[in-house]
Parts: structure tokens; C-alpha cells; sequence
């Protein structure tokens, strides 16, 4: 009972306070932030399965994140049929001698032959693999890039409704997981942190630098939306008679009935996550997850194979954080690649995480909301008390000036702070992870 | 002649470049692991803390320019270095006062003291971003060049040359000096030997009556020393950009984990691998091989084996190599 009066006391001050922000600023602000923060809740929900059920250190969510929003520009982009027939082609050749490399390289190192061979073939493998993508791929590419390239310059998609891209985004994610985890999570935490850091990073320079799969840092804009727009919204008879009725105003209204729909979808998504999240943590599968955490060495003597539960455990999480990166695009319409960065992306999910309480999902959803929260506030926060604190200067002090415009980033401070204070004096979280 | 020609060009864009790169890299790798030797954990925030370093020391050159002091043909920001070395080393000191200490007496597992310093790392990136703002600080004054390519030229007659910049000077002699005295101290002193001590058997050293409360607090002040000379170089070289040392945290770490964790030797030594195999790999050798080779033989492509742009994959892709074949690194570090 007490758990569920401390749940309902926590979740019911961040209702307070969304509603708080609704009527102080605007019900529009209220409602952005709130489907923000639910994207945050799932993926801290996703970090949570790999940080809190099984003890793994993924410090790459940006790249799985990323790898979801890519996913949304290529389900949902309607197909360059110029750029496909100048290097669609030579593409798709790339692509198979890849998936042709890769099941060599696996036949030969699952083969019997014998080390002395195998340390001949591998290298060789890879230099013909390079050599032939860079004899056929390279001049597909700049063919494609070349193409209007201020305008396109890109393959596209495949025009598909780009709810589904939530699905694909996770697959994704879990396909690029099942690789990194193959090759890290043998590695102590530290290692696989570093590890993770780095695919993450890399990830990122591709999205960036692969013009032809999603224009770089010129990003994609205009991408389809699930929920209706504004604009078609006001412009339809039944929408300006139902706020005429209620007297609504129109423009207004619109925006935050286009808001409340994605609000409608990412909470499906949330919820079901939850559940199941919940279920799987309740479920043998879960005790066996955390026993495997507490004591590794006496999970394998009770004959548990704890690589293969890991690698589980690693796709599961990275789906997730994939869907989540796709819901993000699909919210923010365009894909950005250079707004990944790690404090953002990785480390503040991890702050979510840890501040609601690792292993508890009820934890990851009150943390990605009132992180999230925290990190939009502490900008009109910081602005307020950094005017207090100078009101003596006079207006047009430089030092005065360079602090206020600097006064958003006291958000990074922030985070920080409130880390290493709820590490060191409430180290479980806002609710423990149960037993 | 052709072969010199060749030398020449490699020098300008790998072999002086890496080098200075690799310096920079081995400073920032020697704290990475200096505190993992003592400490026990990775500490994310060292990317943070160099760039604290650096920023410490453009608020003082600003300072010292704005009374019209400057060092002549050399960066005005050396001056300022020592000073700036301390604020580091005082803030290193009141982070192991305030976070790390209670985890140290706690005996926390490692995990708790990276996710602790990544606290430490978000609080300080804040507080750089707040003093001097996001953008990019450039603030090599001084010459330019001890001398450069067209100069080289005509100094030699080739077709090809390389220039060495002041910053590349500076930065691969302070190196070389820093570590010297670094492993002076390491194996003559003894307080160095106290933290060598310390490092491979804690219970022994405690015996032993080393204090571990010094040791840590030294260690702390020098990694904020290497940090601090790590960032300015960095930042003379290149440009200071806030968000920059976050990504610098990779190579470092990679650099520091192929030498092998906790051995200085081996930071150093990975810090040049991981900076010089990012240029090989990357670089264009059309040029160098339509030197080297007869005229019949001269490559039409760029002939590159990754696209400049994946700098940054390259160390990483070493350390996956180094942590599948190799898990202790090149000098047989401890393994995290």
C-alpha cells in the first residue's frame, strides 16, 4: 500500500506541475513538453531493462536513437525516382556485396580450416569487399549526391506511412545491437561503456557524412505525420464549427489537438511498453535477469548461459531506445543529425534512469518525465535566477550580459548536480527497485 | 629526389600533424590513466576537466592581453599556463573532496565512481558553458610558423615541403618534458613510488604506511596538471571548442586502454598509435604514390582507405580490435 500511496503522490505532483506550466505559460508549451517527456519515458524505460535488469552499461542510446530516426526518414520519404535510377542500382549492389562479405567472413570463421588460413582469408575478404564497394559504390554515390542537391540529393524512402518506422526503427536498432553486443559484452563495464561511446559516435559520423542515405548535416526536413495539420485542420468546416461552438480560439486549438493526438499515440506506446516491461520483470525471465546481475558466477553454476541472456537483454534495450528515436523524428518532423550529441541523447536518459530508480519501471517513467521537465524549465529557471543574482550590475555590464545569455546551459549544471546528489544521498531513486 | 619529395609531403600531413595530435592525446591519456592506476575507475569527466584547463587559461590570456602583456613570438596563453594548471589542480581537488572521497571511504564499485563522474563531467561541461559560452575561442597569438612550406621550399629546392607550426613545436617539446619528468618522479622519488605502490597492492601500501589521502589527492593534481597542459595544446593547435573534448574522449580512452590501462608507458605510446594510424588511414596517397611510382603505374582515384570524415572511427575500431585480440592493451595494463 505504501508503494502505491508514493506512486501515486509522485506521478500526481508532475500531473500538478504539467497543468501548473498549462496555465502559467501556455496549455501549447504543457502539452509539447509533455510528449517530449513521454519519449523520454520510453527511453529511459529502454535503458532501464539493459541498466537495471541486467546490470549492462550502454553508453551508445544516441546511436541507437539516431538509428530510429533514420528509420523514419527511410519508411516515410516518398522515393527520389531520379536519384534511384542514377544510383539505385549501384547501391543495391553495394548492398549485397556486403551481406555476401559478411556470410564469407561467418563461413569462414565457423569453417574448420585452420588458423594459419584464416589469418589469410579474413584480410583478404575485407580488402576485396572495400576495393569492389569503392569501384561500384563510389560513383553511384556521386551520381546521387550530385542531383539537385540543395533540394535532394538523396535516395528517399519508401512513402510509407511512417507509424510503421516505429516498428522498423526497433528492428533496426535491435539488428545493430545484435552486432555490438556480440563483439562487446564479453567486456567488464567499464570497457563496454567505452565501447558503446564509441559505436554511438561513429554511428552518428555516418548519418552525418553518408549524403546519399540521409543528405548529411543538411538534414531531412518535411517528413509525413501521422496526425493531421494544422492547417488542413483549420481550413475543415467540422473543426471551425466545433470551435466556433465552444468558442475556441481557432488557431490555438489546432495546434494543441494536433499535440494531443501524438500525445495519444506515444501513450499507447508507453503504456504497452510499460506493461510488458513490467510483466517481463515479474516473469521467471526477469528474477533470472536479475539474479544473473547480483551474482553472475552463481547464475552460470546454475547452468544459465549469462552471454546469451546479456545479448538478449542488449537487443531488447536498444529496440526500444530505436523506437523511441523514431517517435522523436516522427514528433519533430524533420531529422537533424548534428542535434545528436551524447550529453542530451546518452548521459541524460541515464540520469533519468538512475534519478527514478534503476530496475524499476516505475522509476523510468516518473524519471524521463520530470528530467525532461527539469531540462526544459531550467532554461526560463536559470535565465530567472541569474537575473536575480546580477539585478545589482547595471544593463549593460559585459559580465552581466555574457551570463545571461549563457544562463540555458546552467541546465548541464543542473543534471550534474542533481546526479551526483541523488547518487549520494538516496543512491535507489525515487522508488527502489522492489524485491 | 622523388623519394624526398614524397618524405616531404608525408611529413606535412601525417607524420607532424599525427605527432602533435598524439601528444595532445598521450597528455590527456596519462590522467585517464594515472586515475584508473590509482583509483580504480574510467574517469569520464577527463575530457571536461582539460577543457576547464583550457578555458581557465583563455580567461587569464584574455586578461593579461587586455593589460598588454604578451610573450613575444609565443602564444601569450603559456605565460598563463602555470596559473591555470593550479585552478584545475584546486578543482580536482575540491571534486575528490566532495564526490569522489565518500564513494573511496564506501569502498562503491567502480560503476558507481564512472556514473559519479559522469556527474562530475555534466556539472563541469555546465559550468564551461556558462563562463564562456558555446562557441569557439581562438587564442594562438604569436607567430604562426617557425617556418613554413613555400620557405622549406626554397630552402631545399624540392617540389614538396612541409611547414612546422609554433603551436606543433611547442606542443610535441612540452610533451616530451612532461613525460620525462612524469617518469622521473614515478620511479626515482619517493612520493612517485609511494603512488606505484599504492596502485598495484592498496592493502600492502597502507601497511607499508604510505598515506592513501595524499596519494589520491597527488593524483588528482596531476592528472588536473596533464589535463590542463593536454587542453591548452589542444586548443593552440587547433581552436578551443567547448563541445569538442566530450568527443576527444574516445581516442583518449582508446589510446590509454590499447598502451594498456594504468601503465603510463603505455598511454603514451597508445596515444601516438591511435593519432598516427587515424592519419594513415585517412590520408589521400595519390600524391605520395605518383612520386613514388614510374609514371605508367600513376593512380587515377584518391587512393584513401576511408573518407577523412571517419577520423574518429578509426580509434575506435583499434580499440575493438586491441579489446578482442588483445584485452590488456600493448604494455599489458590491467584489464577493467
Amino acid at each position: 500500500m505504501n508503494d502505491v500511496l508514493r506512486r501515486s503522490l509522485v506521478f500526481s505532483t508532475f500531473a500538478v506541475a504539467i497543468v501548473f506550466i498549462g496555465f502559467l505559460q501556455s496549455w501549447n508549451v504543457a502539452l509539447g513538453i509533455f510528449n517530449l517527456c513521454l519519449i523520454s519515458a520510453t527511453m529511459a524505460l529502454g535503458v532501464n531493462i539493459q541498466l537495471g535488469y541486467a546490470g549492462i552499461f550502454n553508453a551508445g542510446v544516441m546511436g541507437f536513437a539516431a538509428l530510429g530516426g533514420l528509420s523514419a526518414v527511410i519508411i516515410s520519404y516518398k522515393p527520389v525516382s531520379e536519384t534511384i535510377s542514377l544510383g539505385g542500382l549501384g547501391i543495391l549492389i553495394c548492398i549485397l556485396i556486403l551481406l555476401l562479405g559478411s556470410v564469407l567472413g561467418v563461413i569462414v570463421y565457423k569453417s574448420n580450416l585452420s588458423q594459419a588460413y584464416k589469418k589469410i582469408l579474413f584480410p583478404l575478404i575485407i580488402i576485396v569487399v572495400l576495393l569492389s564497394l569503392n569501384l561500384i559504390g563510389a560513383p553511384a554515390v556521386e551520381r546521387i549526391e550530385a542531383f539537385e542537391p540543395a533540394a535532394s540529393g538523396f535516395l528517399g524512402g519508401f512513402g510509407l506511412p511512417i507509424i510503421l518506422s516505429w516498428i522498423v526503427g526497433g528492428v533496426i536498432a535491435g539488428l545493430v545491437a545484435y552486432l555490438i553486443g556480440k563483439i562487446t559484452l564479453g567486456l567488464r563495464s567499464d570497457y563496454l561503456a567505452i565501447a558503446t561511446l564509441g559505436i554511438a559516435e561513429v554511428i552518428i559520423y555516418i548519418l552525418k557524412n553518408e549524403d546519399w542515405l540521409t543528405r548529411g548535416v543538411k538534414n531531412v526536413n518535411g517528413l509525413p505525420r501521422p496526425v493531421p495539420y494544422e492547417i488542413d485542420l483549420q481550413e475543415s468546416t467540422w473543426f471551425i464549427e466545433l470551435c466556433k461552438n465552444f468558442g475556441f480560439p481557432l488557431v490555438e486549438t489546432s495546434s494543441i489537438v494536433v499535440k494531443l493526438s501524438y500525445c495519444f499515440l506515444f501513450s499507447i506506446v508507453v503504456l504497452t511498453l510499460f506493461i510488458l516491461s513490467e510483466v517481463a520483470l515479474k516473469s521467471p525471465w526477469g528474477r533470472m535477469m536479475r539474479a544473473i546481475r547480483d551474482n553472475e558466477i552463481s547464475a552460470r553454476a546454475m547452468g544459465k548461459n549469462v552471454k546469451a541472456r546479456h545479448l538478449e537483454i542488449f537487443i531488447l534495450g536498444s529496440a526500444i531506445i530505436g523506437l523511441a528515436g523514431a517517435m522523436l523524428t516522427t514528433l519533430e518532423g524533420q531529422f537533424t543529425p548534428t542535434t545528436y550529441q551524447p550529453l542530451r541523447f546518452t548521459f541524460t536518459v541515464w540520469v533519468m534512469v538512475i534519478i527514478g530508480g534503476t530496475g524499476n519501471n516505475y522509476g523510468s517513467l516518473i524519471g524521463g518525465f520530470l528530467v525532461w521537465f527539469l531540462w526544459v524549465e531550467a532554461e526560463p529557471l536559470g535565465l530567472y535566477l541569474v537575473e536575480l543574482i546580477t539585478s545589482p550590475l547595471s544593463e549593460t555590464n559585459p559580465l552581466r550580459i555574457q551570463l545571461i545569455t549563457n544562463a540555458a546551459h546552467m541546465r548541464y549544471m543542473m543534471m550534474g548536480l542533481l546526479l551526483l546528489l541523488v547518487l549520494r544521498f538516496a543512491p535507489k531513486g525515487i522508488f527502489p527497485e522492489g524485491r | 629526389m622523388d623519394f624526398l619529395n614524397a618524405l616531404a609531403l608525408i611529413t606535412n600531413y601525417i607524420l607532424l600533424p599525427g605527432f602533435t595530435y598524439g601528444s595532445q592525446l598521450a597528455l590527456g591519456a596519462l590522467g585517464v590513466t594515472l586515475i584508473y592506476a590509482v583509483l580504480r575507475f574510467s574517469n569520464f569527466a577527463h575530457g571536461e576537466l582539460m577543457s576547464f584547463g583550457a578555458m581557465i587559461c583563455i580567461l587569464f590570456t584574455w586578461l593579461g592581453q587586455s593589460y598588454g602583456i604578451n610573450f613575444g613570438v609565443l602564444p601569450t596563453a603559456l605565460i598563463f599556463l602555470p596559473i591555470a594548471i593550479g585552478f584545475t589542480a584546486l578543482y580536482c581537488f575540491f571534486v575528490e573532496k566532495f564526490v569522489f572521497a565518500y564513494y573511496r571511504r564506501k569502498k562503491s564499485d567502480p560503476i558507481i565512481f564512472l556514473i559519479a563522474s559522469i556527474g562530475v563531467m555534466f556539472f563541469t561541461a555546465g559550468l564551461i558553458r556558462f563562463i564562456i559560452g558555446p562557441s569557439d575561442q581562438n587564442f594562438n597569438d604569436g607567430v604562426r610558423f617557425i617556418f613554413n612550406v613555400r620557405e622549406f621550399k626554397a630552402f631545399t629546392g624540392l617540389d614538396e615541403g612541409f611547414g612546422l607550426k609554433t603551436s606543433q613545436a611547442i606542443t610535441i617539446l612540452t610533451t616530451m618534458i612532461l613525460c620525462s619528468i612524469l617518469f622521473v618522479f614515478l620511479n626515482k622519488t619517493r612520493t612517485g613510488k609511494s603512488m606505484r605502490a599504492f596502485s598495484d597492492n592498496e592493502d600492502l601500501a597502507l601497511l607499508s604506511g604510505i598515506d592513501p589521502n595524499k596519494v589520491v589527492l597527488l593524483t588528482w593534481v596531476i592528472a588536473g596538471g596533464l589535463a590542463t597542459f593536454a587542453g591548452v595544446l589542444y586548443g593552440l593547435d587547433k581552436i578551443y571548442k567547448p563541445f569538442i573534448f566530450l568527443q576527444m574522449l574516445l581516442p583518449i580512452f582508446s589510446a590509454a586502454i590499447v598502451g594498456g590501462v594504468g601503465n603510463p608507458i603505455g598511454a603514451v605510446v597508445g596515444g601516438y598509435v591511435i593519432a598516427l594510424s587515424e592519419l594513415f588511414v585517412t590520408f589521400a596517397y595519390r600524391k605520395v604514390l605518383a612520386y613514388l611510382l614510374p609514371e605508367s603505374m600513376e593512380p587515377s582515384g584518391m587512393m584513401q582507405f576511408l573518407s577523412t570524415d571517419y577520423k574518429f572511427a578509426v580509434s575506435f575500431i583499434i580499440l575493438v580490435i586491441v579489446l578482442i585480440v588483445r584485452p590488456t592493451g600493448i604494455f599489458r595494463g590491467k584489464t577493467i
